[in-house]
């Protein structure tokens, strides 16, 4: 047997925290492969949570999170550029309902300031109510704070996989990190052997970075004393019809209580509400409840009281991955080479670019050498969204590519151009797909499209439409009939008059 | 076959644009030709019109509009070859996204691109779409398997495709009952139907042949409190409700199943209606219409689900038809009937189609009932129409014919629509 191939950096876990960091090491001549657990990257805690790129006022100065949130901002803003994900800096109205509650908006403001955060204002309640006229008329007073923003978590990690593998990282999907060879005695400097289904992977440095699992993957390498506790967050999304209820992230004071429900305009336009903050016990609980909903509507209602339970059309829970510190767990560990990257709870999505320079500094100082390559290049083509465009774009569109012109997903108006595209960027599932183009979000909940998803996803992928899942695994959407030989994947579905009327009859 | 051919170069403008191919629109262009007006233009986003009806393979349409049971393709391709003979330009593929309220209306279609046209009066057509899980807020897991009825319906019998091997059914409406069915022949294992109300919400016809024929248990006042599985849907825990409509815990039970099919109720699609700032009726959630089914924008029409929710394919031909007629008439110049009378849904009746009536035409008044009378039912309009009726159900929605000699003297009243228990009429 030969010498296996020994690569410069394995990143376990493809969120926010590892593909940003694949993305900022893919700028250097390094050998990276990140693996992932499932269908595709971005399906953990990074796709359910609440979207905020937070102001940088919220995590304290002296934590590792509160440290990385303001820069962190500045990275999604700065990514947002290069690559063009659903990104709007919409600012933050943060709100005292009672006196009591004004010193703590104003010591929240300081801890901002603090830290350098530019631009924040204290609001008299008119001033607030001139921004936010759905506001309770009865607040005791506002801070306005700019530099907050809300992205679409899902898309802008799947397009930062997407950057990083333009230059050459490569990106592993459906492979679960099973095992870690322990150190061997007779070479402790011998690369980490990390294994997978598919097989052993060979790493110089690997990067823990698996969310919620980070403290088995951790005590897969020998790595003790790592404990990642899950905090459910539930998050009601709201019809269209309630566009524009607020223009900006409202927060509350946050409350002994209850650490804050958020009213949230997301890039889509719609409101989500939520959210809950719960410890669980499971880490694949991501059920919602009766008591979350309640309580999201009760505290929501506190800050825009025509909130209403009845323009739900969609709700979800994420997992919060907590340490025992309550902070970023992120360094080198007593296995050499072996490096974590743990306990990211929120602020994590806002300071995950930040992390990843931080944690390429990390590798810097442990001995890997980085050298830039002369190639790199920063910026990807933005995905085309077709029902953001102005008439005359989408004219234009259309003419060059009558594809523009099917509509796939009629609530989010989703062309069959843009699922091609993302087909071809990537997307190998149904909530893969949903969650790049929007396709099945709107208010029928993928009741129409589903079908034209289905097949050009099988078509795409060249499988059977029994092959195509809701996202990777068991979640299998449709089978073949029992007395039926396999028909093929795609061609023939669509029914003509005749033939759907005799020969389906019973 | 019905081949419908593509009009190569959309015209600038027209008399009458219908949006939505169904039973509605299908009527309503045929109403507008009749009428006497010319340039016609009916946009479908499918590749062949007929709407829900393509996927309604079973029979029971048709009694009315063609005097006999036919299936839903069959009525649909009936109505179609109407339309071909009346030389209206059809479009299919084709979605109207956008209409402003000087009736420029926006589509795109592979065959035409983006393209604006002018019309002179429009019909919207568009139908229902079914409530979801969001809508009803089912706690749980959200693992594949989860889908309304009607998605899995147009997977069995338009792509020939199964969604499950075992399932539960969330709602009595028609479209689960008649999945019920359908499934149980395709070889599918239904476990049963959970309805939340005390009576079925589907026509008493479908609980019979859809599920006693084929002894599918109905659970009533039951429904689904949770939703298990990581990645495929893997049970249902189902609880009876309280007369509150509360679920009660302790008498709860896990279903093994691998599909969950909402029929949990359908909603007029107002999309357009919005757009076009129509005056909405708050409890059917489609536009406010004249008895000539003329909205609150002057040449905007509304006929079929768009409007309200139809139990027969039947009752949205006839009334499309009306639209179509009146739409087609005004874009000739000819003059709209005074809409004179007000109607209003009065004891126990949750809305009443259309909003307003006309002294001087006959029009159909449909309406349903809030809750179930199970004896002789009195069924009244203000003090101008009274009738006994066996009994009434919310499923079945009930149409009365209402003309000139009824309504004489009539103009500028405010007529409420009652139903109610035959000897109760004076409490
Ligand atoms: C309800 C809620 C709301 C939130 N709101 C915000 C917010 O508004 N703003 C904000 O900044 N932060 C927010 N957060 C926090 C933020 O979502 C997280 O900090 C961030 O997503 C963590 O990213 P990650 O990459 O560490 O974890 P993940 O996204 O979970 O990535 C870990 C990846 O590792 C994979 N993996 C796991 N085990 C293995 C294995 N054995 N082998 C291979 N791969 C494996 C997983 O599949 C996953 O893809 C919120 C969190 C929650 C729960
Ligand atoms: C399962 C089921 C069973 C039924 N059983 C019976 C029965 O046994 N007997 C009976 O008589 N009736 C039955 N019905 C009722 C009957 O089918 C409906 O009442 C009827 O189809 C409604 O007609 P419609 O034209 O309003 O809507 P639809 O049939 O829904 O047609 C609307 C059309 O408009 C198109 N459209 C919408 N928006 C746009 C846009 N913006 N641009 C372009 N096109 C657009 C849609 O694609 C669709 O083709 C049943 C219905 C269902 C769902």
């Amino acid at each position: 047997m030969g010498e296996p191939h020994v690569h410069d950096v394995l990143i376990l876990g493809g969120g926010a925290v590892g593909t940003t960091l694949a993305r900022a090491l893919s700028r250097f001549d390094l050998d990276v492969v990140l693996l992932e657990a499932e269908a595709e990257v971005a399906f953990g805690v990074s796709k359910a949570n609440s979207g905020i790129i937070h102001s940088g006022l919220h995590a304290p100065g002296d934590t590792l999170k509160g440290r990385l949130e303001y820069p962190g901002n500045r990275g999604w803003h700065q990514l947002h550029e290069e690559l063009g994900f659903g990104f709007a800096p919409v600012g933050e109205t943060l709100v005292a309902v009672e006196e009591a509650e004004l010193a703590t908006i104003e010591s929240i403001r300081q801890q901002g300031v603090d830290k350098g955060v530019p631009g924040t204002q204290p609001w008299t309640p008119q001033q607030a109510l001139d921004a936010e006229p759905n506001l309770n008329r009865d607040l005791a007073g506002a801070v306005w704070v700019p530099t907050a923003a809300v992205i679409n978590p899902y898309e802008a990690v799947m397009l930062v996989a997407d950057a990083a593998q333009r230059n050459g990282v490569r990106i592993e999907v459906e492979q679960p990190v099973i095992a870690i060879d322990p150190v061997d005695a007779h070479r402790p400097d011998a690369p980490l052997i990390v294994h997978t289904p598919a097989g052993p992977w060979h790493g110089r440095y690997v990067i823990n970075a698996t969310g919620l699992f980070a403290d088995e993957v951790a005590a897969m390498a020998g790595v003790p004393g790592l404990t990642i506790r899950p905090r459910k967050g539930e998050e009601y999304l709201l019809d269209r019809r309630v566009e524009g209820l607020v223009h900006s992230i409202v927060f509350p004071a946050p409350r002994p209580t209850s650490k804050g429900t958020l009213v949230i305009p997301t890039v889509d336009g719609t409101i989500m509400v939520g959210p809950t903050a719960h410890e669980v016990d499971d880490k694949w609980d991501t059920s919602t409840t009766e008591e979350g909903a309640a309580e999201v509507f009760a505290n929501a209602r506190r800050l825009v009281p025509v909130l209403n339970e009845r323009d739900v059309i969609a709700e979800f829970a994420g997992l919060r991955p907590v340490a025992q510190t309550g902070d970023f767990v992120v360094g080198p560990t007593e296995r050499p080479g072996f490096i974590n990257a743990a306990g990211i709870l929120s602020p994590g999505l806002t300071a995950a670019p930040a992390l990843a320079d931080h944690l390429v500094d990390i590798l810097a100082d442990q001995g890997l050498a980085l050298v830039e390559t002369t190639d790199w290049d920063p910026t990807a083509p933005h995905p085309v969204r077709f029902a953001g465009r102005s008439t005359d774009e989408q004219r234009r569109l259309a003419a060059d590519d009558p594809r523009y012109a099917r509509l796939v997903c009629r609530c989010e108006l989703v062309t069959e151009a843009e699922v091609r595209e993302a087909i071809s960027r990537g997307a190998r599932t149904l909530d893969g797909l949903k969650f790049r183009t929007r396709a099945g979000m709107g208010r029928c909940q993928g009741a129409f499209c589903t079908w034209s998803c289905l097949t050009l996803l099988a078509e795409g992928l060249d499988v059977p439409v029994t092959a195509v899942t809701k996202r990777g695994g068991d979640s299998w959407i449709v089978c073949e009939r029992d007395d039926q030989p396999e028909p093929d994947a795609t061609g023939g579905d669509q029914p003509e008059l005749d033939a759907a009327g005799s020969s389906v009859a019973w | 076959m019905v081949t419908t051919e593509h009009p190569r170069q959309l015209a600038d403008s027209y008399d009458v644009t219908i949006v939505g191919g169904g039973p509605a629109g299908l009527a309503a262009a045929v109403g507008a030709r009749d009428q006497g007006a010319e340039r016609i233009l009916l946009v479908d986003r499918d590749p062949t019109p007929g709407g829900i009806l393509l996927q309604c393979i079973h029979s029971g349409f048709g009694l009315h509009t063609f005097g006999e049971d036919v299936t839903g393709p069959e009525y649909a391709h009936r109505a179609l070859e109407q339309v071909v003979d009346h030389d209206v330009d059809v479009l299919t593929d084709a979605y109207v996204t956008d209409a402003s309220s000087d009736l420029r209306l926006k589509l795109m279609s592979p065959s035409t691109g983006v393209a604006t046209v002018d019309t002179s009066t429009v019909v919207l057509a568009p139908g229902a779409r079914e409530r979801t899980r969001g809508a009803i807020r089912i706690p749980g897991e959200r693992p594949a398997g989860v889908m309304t009825a009607g998605l899995a319906q147009a997977m069995v019998n338009l792509h020939g495709r199964l969604p499950g091997r075992r399932a539960m059914i969330l709602g009595s409406g028609d479209i689960g009952l008649i999945m019920a069915r359908r499934l149980t022949l395709e070889g599918v294992e239904v476990a049963g139907v959970c309805e939340l109300l005390p009576y079925p919400s589907g026509i008493g016809r479908n609980v019979v042949q859809c599920l006693e024929d084929f002894d599918i248990p109905l659970h009533l006042s039951t429904t689904v409190v949770d939703i298990h599985g990581r990645d495929r849907l893997e049970g249902v825990t189902i609880a009876p409700v309280d007369d509150d409509r509360r679920p009660v815990m302790s008498r709860s039970a896990h279903v093994p199943c691998d599909t969950l099919l909402l029929s949990v109720g359908l909603i007029p699609d107002a999309e357009l209606a919005q757009r076009l700032q129509l005056r909405l009726d708050p409890v059917t959630g489609g536009p406010v219409v004249s008895s000539t089914m003329e909205t609150s924008r002057p040449g905007v029409f509304a006929a079929g689900n768009g409007v309200h929710v139809n139990d027969l394919a039947d009752w949205v031909s006839r009334e499309a038809q009306v639209a179509g007629a009146a739409a087609g008439d005004l874009a000739l110049g000819r003059h709209r009937p005074l809409e004179d009378v007000h109607v209003t849904p009065g004891h126990n009746v949750g809305y009443v189609v259309p909003h307003t009536l006309s002294t001087s035409r006959t029009q159909t008044v449909s309406f349903r009932v809030k809750e179930p009378i199970h004896g002789d039912t009195i069924l009244r309009i203000g003090d101008v129409h009274r009738r006994k009726v066996r009994a009434v159900v919310p499923a079945e929605m009930i149409t009365l014919k209402v003309g000139p000699k009824l309504l004489d003297g009539c103009a500028g009243d405010t007529l409420r629509v009652d139903a109610i228990p035959a000897g109760q009429e004076e409490a």
